[in-house]
């Protein structure tokens, strides 16, 4: 009914390149999260979707209307197109339930509409307070309600956590991902944390320099990258350099079974990159056999790894990072391990994969 | 230079949509605002049109001989002795504000601010009725005591700013108490300080009632006399190029320094606890000290005013309350009608500057600054010039003389207007536009109804303003019509002090309005800090 799609949108701002033809389609009713870095163009591709920015060539069509196109500019108030700011943006002159009521037709601003919003959100007790006497988590419910009041074909989120602290991030997400479940909204979020993008959406559309350079569901972003810099960016890899063996990279840890990367093409002894999960390495003492402290990354062969120097520990209660020097590597290298009662800075470590990687070809 | 800045960074989120539709609305908006940026030029342009127009022999005769230049040598050294007066006063009151252990410095702020509800030639008033003070030292008292509040208000301000660890490293480094502040906090609160006294001098350059009540010889002064009584209106119109020159050089000035300002000002405001000066023995000096700017501006007009009202029941004769109630009502609607103009032309300037910044629109708010730097003797005989030779029809009644008020005070208006809309960010407009506002609905239901209420309060100050407003007044008021300002103004040159106190009274009150609302926000800041210790 409502699919959004975006057809090799090109976009510059005060002349400058920014979107260098973008297409994905977003099925009606799912939840898609574009992830990028900063400067990447996803604010851009957002309010180009939402028609605040015009875009020099491409379209943007919702359930068979074409919002922008060749010689279509319709503009954002006839778009059915529902945004939440990043900050919240709430009428500061207007309470609560206005706020709400904003979108309505004047006839129904008095009615039911806007009370079930609010009841739908969780905040019926407070229509009558004023933006400036709401806490931040309040104020972004209050503005999803506003978008969807309208009862809109698409909802855009533009980095709607961004400015909540981590503890009520969490929350509040899974308060608006439910919402917006109930509600079956086409929803496109905008975001630059990867643990939003991954644990919210249906699609995570994957946006860098202007450029998808991938569009799938979130587990197939994080296992299948399709390139070094999207494992990076995705999810923190340790990125080694080594030499492709037919299904194994020869590596600073050995022989480390491995895939090539979709549409990656390597020859025997071709040097490639091997990107690792760092919760995928597993951390031995060194020099002590099974009888040793155990713990639950300690691997059945204790003597099996290559030795590592570890640097530092930096210790999160779930879990910990730890940070250590491979011989043969400039660069130090980090692992995501369960328990560290046995690991101290200036330890030697045995460190093993427990999962294969993926090679990418050296550039 | 931050308006540069500002500029690249305000572009972007700004832009609207489809651009057809964005593009006429700014092009409505840009001819508007050139309309507006053009009346208000008509003064200063029609100034240099008469001068140029004149006989130039009459011109260069009236410029190049000895009289010219004892005025501008009297007219610049009042100036100068009254900005320096104001810049060491301020600075020193600022300081003693801030940094020492005073105590009640919130009431201190507010008395130290008092002598802004004192206009200039009411201050004289006081003073030519109670003391023989006259000439130059008369006028450098009053000038003084009335404008210390211009440098100690944004001293104040910057000091507040001013990171205190600069001068506790300097202190550690060696440096005394006095060094320490030269080379670290003077440095920071500078451009504040210097701002704060150009504008004392644009000031002294423009005023009128003061020197005129002083009988000394300054240039407003001598540009009214040579128009009003010797009907010398070539003189007249040469003199007034000189005043605005000097004025336009000074607000070029004052820009400039602001520029460089605002690049200081974005270094974070410092949380390091300030360990306040101890005043110990100098207490009651100091509190002497503080005391007489405000005795000077509000007390002797004060006693002058209690003395002749108390005494008037022996003397009825002297004042008619129904002059009175007349002169309030014509200083009323007057002003109201300039600050009605002075919106209508703000209006377009403002929001253009708001909203579209480019090249163009800073030009045209640049423009919207000349009543700054012009005296407002040198816009009511431009405008006097003006109507008779274009729109004979409007000389001499209550349009010209609203026009006059609107031009004067547009920079107060505009950036009312700017500072208004500026406040309204544009990711309101855009959500109130998904939700379906068209451009002109998103205006009245949002953008206007978050605005309005600064636009309000700049209409209103506006209006306060024009109410004390006397050099222009006097030329371009109709004949027979007397505002407060001119009646105050005839009963003290003819030492009717008696007849003048009511006068002088009400325009006081007139004039608390504005000053309460800027020391308001100096109070606030003070408060602010003493809650946080």
């Amino acid at each position: 009914m409502s699919e959004l799609q975006v057809r090799k949108v090109v976009a510059a701002y005060d002349g400058a390149p920014v979107l260098h033809g973008v297409s994905f389609t977003v099925p009606s009713g799912a939840f898609a999260a574009v992830l990028g870095p900063s400067g990447s163009g996803k604010s851009t591709l957002l309010r180009t979707i939402a028609g605040l920015h015009a875009p020099l060539e491409g379209a943007i069509v919702v359930g068979g209307r074409v919002l922008t196109g060749p010689r279509v500019a319709m503009p954002p108030e006839r778009r059915r197109i529902g945004i939440v700011p990043q900050d919240a943006a709430l009428f500061p002159h207007l309470d609560v339930r206005a706020n709400v009521a904003f979108g309505l037709p004047r006839a129904q601003r008095g009615g039911a509409r806007p009370d079930e919003l609010l009841e739908m959100v969780g905040l019926a007790d407070l229509a009558h307070r004023m933006p400036g006497e709401l806490s931040g988590g309040q104020r972004h419910r209050v503005a999803l309600a506003r978008a969807l009041a309208p009862e809109p074909d698409v909802i855009l989120l533009d980095e709607p956590f961004s400015a909540l602290d981590a503890s009520l991030r969490a929350e509040v997400r899974a308060q608006i991902r439910q919402v917006l479940r109930r509600a079956r909204t086409t929803a496109v979020l905008v975001t630059h944390d990867q643990d939003e993008a991954l644990s919210m959406a249906d699609i995570v559309a994957v946006l860098d320099q202007g450029r998808l350079v991938q569009v799938g569901p979130p587990e197939e972003i994080y296992q299948e990258p399709r390139s070094r810099w999207l494992a990076q960016f995705v999810g923190g890899a340790v990125v080694l350099p080594g030499a492709w063996r037919g299904d194994a990279v020869e590596c600073a840890l050995g022989d480390v079974p491995a895939h090539l990367g979709a549409g990656e093409v390597a020859r025997e002894g071709d040097a490639v990159e091997l990107a690792i999960r760092p919760e995928h390495l597993t951390l031995a003492p060194v020099g002590e056999g099974l009888g040793g402290v155990a713990d639950a990354s300690v691997d059945a062969g204790a003597d099996a790894g290559t030795v590592a120097l570890v640097r530092h520990v930096a210790y999160f209660g779930h879990d910990a990072v730890v940070t250590l020097d491979l011989p043969g590597l400039d660069e130090p290298i980090e692992a995501r391990v369960l328990g560290v009662h046995h690991i101290r800075p200036d330890a030697e470590v045995r460190v093993s994969v427990t999962r294969p990687g993926i090679a990418f070809a050296a550039r | 230079m931050s308006r540069q800045a500002t500029l690249r960074t305000g572009v972007g989120p700004r832009r609207p949509g489809p651009r057809a539709r964005a593009s006429v609305a700014r092009a409505v908006l840009t001819a508007s605002a050139t309309v507006a940026a053009g009346l208000a030029a008509i003064p200063l342009v029609y100034l240099l049109i008469r001068v140029l127009g004149a006989d130039a022999d009459a011109v260069l005769a009236a410029l190049v001989r000895p009289r010219t230049l004892e005025l501008a040598v009297s007219t610049v050294g009042l100036t100068a002795a009254v900005a320096a007066a104001c810049l060491v006063v301020g600075v020193a009151t600022a300081w003693l504000l801030s940094a020492t252990d005073l105590r009640g410095r919130r009431a201190w702020v507010v008395v130290t601010t008092l002598p802004l509800a004192v206009p200039s030639y009411v201050a004289a008033f006081g003073w030519v009725a109670l003391t023989p003070v006259r000439g130059f030292w008369g006028a450098f008292l009053v000038l003084t005591v009335c404008n210390v509040p211009l440098v100690t208000l944004p001293t104040l301000a910057a000091l507040r700013l001013s990171n205190p660890a600069h001068e506790d490293v300097a202190r550690t480094l060696g440096r005394s108490r006095a060094r320490a502040f030269l080379e670290a906090t003077w440095q920071q609160i500078r451009p504040a300080a210097l701002a704060g006294t150009l504008l004392v001098a644009l000031y002294v350059l423009s005023d009128f009632g003061a020197v005129a009540l002083m009988r000394f010889e300054a240039f407003t002064w001598a540009i009214h006399s040579a128009y009003t009584s010797q009907f010398d209106r070539t003189l007249a119109a040469a003199l007034s190029t000189v005043l605005a020159a000097m004025g336009i050089a000074l607000v070029w000035a004052e820009r400039r320094l602001r520029g460089a300002h605002a690049r200081h000002g974005s270094s974070v405001a410092s949380r390091a606890p300030r360990t306040p000066v101890v005043l110990g023995r100098w207490r009651v000096p100091v509190l002497l000290a503080l005391a007489t700017v405000p005795v000077g501006a509000v007390a002797v007009p004060g006693f002058a005013l209690g003395r002749y009202l108390l005494g008037r029941a022996g003397t009825a004769t002297s004042v008619d309350g129904a002059d009175l109630v007349g002169d309030a009502a014509t200083t009323v609607g007057f002003a109201a009608g300039g600050a009605l103009v002075a919106l209508a032309l703000a209006l377009p300037i403002g929001l253009l500057a708001s909203r579209y910044r480019s090249r163009v629109s800073a030009a045209l708010e640049s423009a919207s600054y000349v009543g700054l730097a012009l005296p407002g003797i040198v816009v009511g005989l431009s405008l006097v010039f003006f109507s008779l030779a274009v729109v004979p029809a409007l000389y001499q009644t209550a349009w010209m003389l609203a026009f006059a008020y609107g031009v004067l005070f547009l920079p107060k208006a505009v950036g009312a207007v700017r500072a208004s809309v500026d406040q309204v960010e544009p990711g309101l407009e855009d959500v109130a536009r998904s939700l379906g506002s068209t451009r002109a609905a998103v205006w009245s239901r949002v953008t206007a109804r978050i605005a309005w209420p600064g636009i309000g309060a700049g209409v209103l100050l506006v209006a306060l303003t024009a109410m004390k407003e006397l050099p222009a007044t006097l030329l371009l008021r109709p004949t027979g019509t007397d505002t407060l300002a001119t009646s105050l103004w005839r009963l003290t040159e003819s030492a009717a002090y008696g007849a003048a106190a009511p006068y002088a009274l009400v325009l006081v009150a007139v004039a608390a309005g504005p000053a309460v609302l800027l020391t308001r926000d100096a109070v606030a800041t003070v408060r602010e800090r003493g809650e946080a210790a």
